[in-house]
């Protein structure tokens, strides 16, 4: 275990709270893997990783939502048991999750009130003035009347602090809060956090953006697959250039361990020249909701046998970028070209036939049934289409012969064409959807995700899958959050951000960093 | 090559554990329905014994009559066609997520529609085609009924619970009021419709009194599970019950499909208004609502919305409900108490699945 | 015609309309609360019926209608326990078990009577009204709404009290909290499973009052089915009212007149079909739900079992 260095910032600041080896799994997945961690007072403590680096299992556990399988938190030097939320803020921690944890119908008095005992009357008077002496003290404005979905992202956040706040909490959780700011509303944010420090608050900031946690962390932890790779000391953190700091914590972050997976490097692949278009992507729009930054002014073309990656961090896009190709979302402007042919009018059928195919990231939720037998998802796009439909009756034994097919084909471990799907791991549920989409016809396939929450050798099988499909002349649209795929993979990765492409790479040797900085926001 | 022996013999190893494991969950299932079925019985004997009456005589006496007298089965028999009518309009919408809930209603409007046609008919056609012709009429009427709860549910997203109950008060108001108003028979001073005479009404079946209209509600139920089980149609409506998400993610109409499960489900226990009422009863009379419905809901989910289990489901029902009216007379027990033994089925079911679901959960994690 | 409207006829009129709306009401209020939690509840009406029978026999032995009003309360109660237990703490499928607990209390309270009473219907003495000074002295309104029996007053100020939970007390806040969105409750620090359970005892005592009252002071006694629908009508009119315990009002009175007036016309001897009459609410919901139809009208998390952590 690595021993902290005994820093005096402030005299006594002995930790708040003490993670030591909490390890938390979830089935076929561990989301935290043995990590140790201190928050202490009047330190605005950095967590740094990229999705799925088990950010958020922690904070769960933090918040008294989850509770630990191994380790154990010690609070105050005390060992203790987190067990609900109420306990949580009884014992000072406060929380503001990513999504918002606003009631939409009720306003914001009635937001910060929750949790009052149920038979009182609400106290809206005395609200009224601890916020005005709260914002006051913030420098921030509030509108207590205000119905909490009416306002913006950024506004029903600042109401979540100061929920926070009122709870005197002594630790305040911030997840991913600058996700959804504008670039004013994220400086607002950390001078906010710093007044919050200066009052001997401790704040843990969760992001991935390694800007934010250079210009706003006292302390920087990172983590990875589930693991803490690395903490930066407040006493490095001062005495190093914030140059050579960024380099530091983008090795932390992307750089190679031994115990990744060995790739086979996408090397030495040329596209020809003069290879033929697949996809002609042209100023493809999409309107922004709630949850998602739309689409804005999206071209890019992938020609036969290449590769394209998209990288950037989940949820700028990505997704509604591939639901727009398949024809799974209305609402979209913009050229979209497969084959010459313009498909922006076509259905999903009609796209799927045209050879347009796509492996969603939500494998259970929406990429298969899962109650229903594997022989049956292999095929849930094409129900009713001969050979294996006869008039609109199924051909049981043929399709039972497919399956048996498909299954040897494409390695599903399972132990029959009957067993529910839901039933697989996730590497095999991604073979039986792998298998589906493959199928005749193919000539363009989005892959979302693809390897995210799979085993090594399921990953590693997923990923000669994919080179294979392009090196039978096909394109491949690779939307990914993990840059190791993408660079052991992809031609050309185009990094996405807040809806945006920001930017093209050449798949070579400064691609690491050049996507690295791109996906951080380093570069635009 | 050793790894193909290897692979050979993985995979006889996996067909004989297949074998196994298929027989086990097949005897799981058995048990999983015929446990609750006997804990209900104990629970509810337990009652019958409160109130002072032998268990074991009332259920013996119940299926006697309902069962092995030679009366009593073909009153089963007859009571059936309606039920098994409504079963398969059930399971065509519980399989594809829709709840609906406006079943008697649809039933009765089928049923007076059936009562209103037919007799009229066949004043200047073939009886034959009269009764086919009052057939299809109510099944179009049926349909029609349902036809708002459908769209609203499709394009409106409207809860279909509230919609379709709204409209199964509705109808029988609406029934009533045209067996009332409308098609009120003069000859009589009960107020009901004109009577299909018996020599009219769908055939008896050889020497018996069990209407041929069970032989249609077989072919009807039977039907609907190979349709729902068979066909391109019925797997694309599975599709859309269980899991909406996937149906858009794989280019399904979802609100075409929504609209075709009502107009199906609403048809089907109209027809199973009609097949009553051209089979057996001849005629509606003001204030008929036999309420079917809601004692055909468990049967359907006790057969796990099978329509060969809820034919062996819906025999039991009108078993119960056969001899339950003859030990109404006999023992003095009511035949509310059939009811009671439903409901209880239908909860220690609903806990039976809710225990076994959290065993399977525990053994994955 | 003009004769017909008498001031007497009128004032039977609105008698029978509040006497038939009272247990509509409370099953509405009632069902009201559930589903502002989250909870649709099917068995309610499974719970009235409990609650008529517990209530008419807890004033049948006591003869006192408040012991009956207090007995018909814990009926529904107990009942609603069931659906704490299976569908709050445990998430099975509400509709499921709400089909089960109606179909049970149908069967049971039927059977219990017919082993109590055989085949006898005992009455209970016609309840006495309480009569509102001066204002029951006003013409056709007065004797229609001030000489009723004073559970109608009170049933009459639940509407009030209910208003005045859902806005001004944090159990009202609660309560839309864990409609709306469970997960922001409970890390607020509020226990959803709390919170709905309440809900859905309360659903159950205010709908067995309303049992209690349809059998007690409604017909002043006990048939099997004796609440023919009405909770399912409750269940309508909470659905109708989004939220609002006025709407619940005014829904059961409009029901209320409809149901009074088909039996105001038979005594009249006028023939129009009662059914007809029946009808017109209906009507015009559903023509309310074509014209106006959205989604936003019921709680986001109805009907969905709250899990915590649920990823």
């Amino acid at each position: 275990m690595r021993v902290l260095s005994e820093r005096s910032v402030s005299p006594g600041d002995k930790p708040i709270i003490t993670l030591e080896g909490v390890t938390k799994r979830f089935p076929g997945v561990v989301a935290n893997d043995a990590v140790n961690l201190e928050i202490r007072p009047s330190e605005v403590h950095v967590l740094l990783g990229e999705n799925g680096a088990g950010k958020s299992t922690l904070i769960g556990m933090l918040s008294g939502l989850q509770q630990p399988d191994e380790g154990r938190i010690l609070i105050d030097g005390e060992v203790r048991a987190i067990t609900s939320p109420r306990n949580a803020l009884a014992l000072g921690i406060g929380t503001v999750f990513q999504h918002t944890m606003l009631v939409p119908t009720l306003t914001v008095a009635e937001n910060l009130l929750l949790g009052a005992p149920w038979w009182q009357r609400p106290r809206k008077e005395s609200l009224r003035t601890e916020v005005e002496a709260l914002s006051k003290s913030l420098g921030m404005q509030v509108d207590l009347d205000a119905v909490a979905s009416d306002l913006s992202l950024g506004e029903q956040q600042f109401v979540e602090i100061m929920r926070a706040l009122l709870r005197n909490s002594r630790m305040v959780i911030l997840d991913e809060s600058t996700s959804m700011l504008t670039p004013s509303g994220i400086e607002e944010l950390g001078a906010l956090m710093r007044r919050l420090v200066e009052r001997g608050l401790a704040i843990v900031f969760i992001t991935h953006k390694l800007r934010e946690a250079a210009a706003f962390g006292d302390r920087i932890s990172v983590l990875k697959l589930g693991r803490k790779v690395g903490e930066i000391t407040p006493e490095r953190f001062q005495a190093l250039h914030e140059d050579d700091l960024v380099t530091e914590i983008v090795d932390m972050m992307f750089g190679k361990r031994s115990d990744d997976p060995e790739n086979g490097k996408r090397a030495g692949t040329t596209i020809a020249e003069d290879a033929k278009t697949v996809l002609a992507v042209d100023g493809v729009n999409l309107p922004a909701t709630q949850t998602s930054p739309g689409l804005h002014n999206i071209s890019f073309d992938v020609r036969e046998g290449e590769l394209l990656g998209i990288a950037g961090i989940d949820g700028n896009g990505q997704k509604q970028l591939a639901e727009v190709l398949a024809g799974q979302i209305s609402g979209a402007s913009g050229k979209i070209v497969l084959d010459g042919r313009n498909v922006e009018s076509l259905s999903v059928g009609g796209r799927r036939d045209a050879g347009l195919r796509y492996l969603t990231d939500d494998r259970l939720g929406e990429g298969t049934v899962g109650t229903f037998p594997v022989s049956m998802n292999f095929l849930l796009k094409e129900v009713g289409k001969p050979p294996l439909w006869n008039k609109g009756f199924e051909k049981t034994s043929d399709i039972e012969k497919h399956a048996e097919r498909l299954i040897a084909e494409y390695d599903v471990r399972t132990p029959r064409g009957h067993t529910p799907v839901g039933r697989l791991s996730g590497g095999n549920i991604q073979k039986v959807v792998l298998a589906r989409e493959l199928a005749e016809g193919a000539r363009l396939v989005i892959f979302n995700k693809p390897t995210y929450g799979l085993d090594l050798a399921n990953t590693l099988a997923i990923r000669q899958r994919i080179l294979d499909i392009a090196a039978e002349g096909k394109g491949v649209l690779l939307i990914s959050t993990d840059l190791e795929e993408l660079l052991g993979l992809c031609d050309r990765i185009a990094v996405m951000a807040e809806g945006k492409l920001v930017g093209m790479v050449n798949n070579g040797e400064n691609a690491r960093t050049e996507i690295g900085r791109l996906m951080i926001g380093l570069e635009e | 090559m050793s790894a193909h022996t290897a692979t050979t013999n993985a995979a006889t190893d996996i067909d004989a554990s297949h074998a196994k494991q298929a027989r086990k969950a097949f005897l799981k299932r058995i048990a999983m329905t015929l446990g609750p079925i006997l804990i209900a019985l104990v629970i509810a004997g337990l009652l019958l014994l409160a109130f002072g009456i032998n268990p074991l005589t009332y259920y013996s006496y119940v299926i006697d009559r309902g069962l092995f007298s030679p009366s009593g089965v073909q009153q089963t028999l007859t009571r059936m066609a309606p039920l098994l009518f409504i079963a398969a309009g059930l399971i065509v919408a519980f399989r594809a997520g829709i709840w609906n809930l406006g079943a008697d209603g649809q039933f009765l409007l089928g049923a007076v529609t059936a009562a209103a046609a037919a007799p009229y008919l066949a004043d200047f056609l073939p009886v034959w085609l009269a009764v086919v012709l009052a057939f299809l009429l109510a099944t179009l009427i049926a349909v029609a009924w349902s036809l708002v709860p459908a769209l609203l549910r499709a394009y409106q997203g409207i809860n279909e619970i509230i919609t379709t109950l709204m409209m199964t008060f509705l109808g029988t108001s609406f029934a009533n009021v045209m067996v009332k108003l409308v098609f009120l028979d003069p000859s009589t001073t009960v107020p009901q419709t004109r009577t299909l005479p018996v020599t009219d009404r769908l055939p008896r079946l050889f020497d018996t009194t069990i209407t041929s209209g069970l032989v249609f509600a077989l072919v009807a139920i039977i039907a609907v599970h190979l349709m729902m089980t068979r066909t391109a149609f019925g797997l694309k409506l599975r599709i859309v019950g269980a899991n909406p998400r996937a149906a858009v993610h794989s280019g399904l109409g979802v609100p075409l499909l929504t609209v075709a499960v009502f107009a199906i489900s609403a048809g089907l226990c109209g027809m199973g208004g009609a097949i009553d009422i051209l089979g057996v009863q001849g005629n509606v009379r003001a204030n008929w609502n036999p309420a079917y419905a809601l004692m055909v809901v468990p049967m359907v989910f006790l057969a796990r919305f099978n329509g060969f289990a809820s034919i062996a489901f819906v025999l039991l029902l009108s078993v119960m409900q056969i001899g339950g009216e003859s030990a109404a007379r006999r023992l003095g027990v009511p035949n509310v108490f059939t009811l009671l033994l439903v409901s209880i089925v239908l909860i220690v079911l609903a806990i039976a699945e809710y225990i076994d679901h959290r065993h399977n959960n525990s053994v994955k994690a | 015609m003009s004769d017909l409207f008498t001031n007497v006829f009128l004032s039977a009129l609105l008698f029978g309309a509040v006497t038939a709306a009272v247990p509509l009401l409370l099953a509405g209020l009632g069902e009201q609360m559930s589903e502002k939690s989250g909870v649709l509840n099917i068995g309610i009406e499974g719970m009235m019926l409990m609650g008529a029978y517990t209530g008419f026999l807890g004033a049948y032995l006591t003869n006192s209608l408040w012991f009956g009003f207090l007995t018909g309360a814990v009926g529904g109660l107990l009942v609603s326990c069931i659906m704490v237990i299976l569908c709050v703490r445990h998430g099975l499928n509400q509709i499921v078990i709400g089909i089960g607990l109606t179909l049970g209390c149908e069967g049971l309270t039927a059977l219990l009577h017919h082993f109590q009473f055989s085949r006898t219907y005992p009455r209970l003495p016609a309840a006495d009204p309480t009569v509102i000074p001066i204002l029951s002295d006003i013409p056709v309104i007065g004797p229609a709404f001030f000489k009723q029996h004073l559970l109608v007053y009170i049933a009459v100020l639940l509407v009030f009290v209910a208003t005045f939970i859902y806005r001004r007390t944090q159990l009202g806040l609660n309560l839309q909290a864990a409609g709306d969105k469970p997960a922001a409750l409970d890390v607020s620090g509020v226990d959803v499973f709390r919170t709905r359970a309440f809900a859905v005892l309360a659903t159950g005592t205010l709908a067995g009052l309303g049992g209690a009252y349809m059998a007690n002071i409604g017909a002043g006694i006990f048939v099997p089915f004796i609440t023919n629908g009405a909770g399912f009508l409750g269940i309508v009119l909470a659905m109708l009212a989004r939220g609002r315990p006025v709407w619940v009002l005014i829904g059961a009175m409009v029901f209320g007149i409809c149901l009074s007036l088909t039996t105001a016309l038979q005594v009249a001897g006028i023939n129009i079909p009662t059914d007809l009459i029946q009808m017109i609410p209906f009507l015009a919901v559903m023509a309310m739900l074509i014209m106006f139809g959205r989604r936003s009208t019921l709680p986001a998390a109805l009907g969905i079992p709250y899990e915590r952590g649920a990823r």
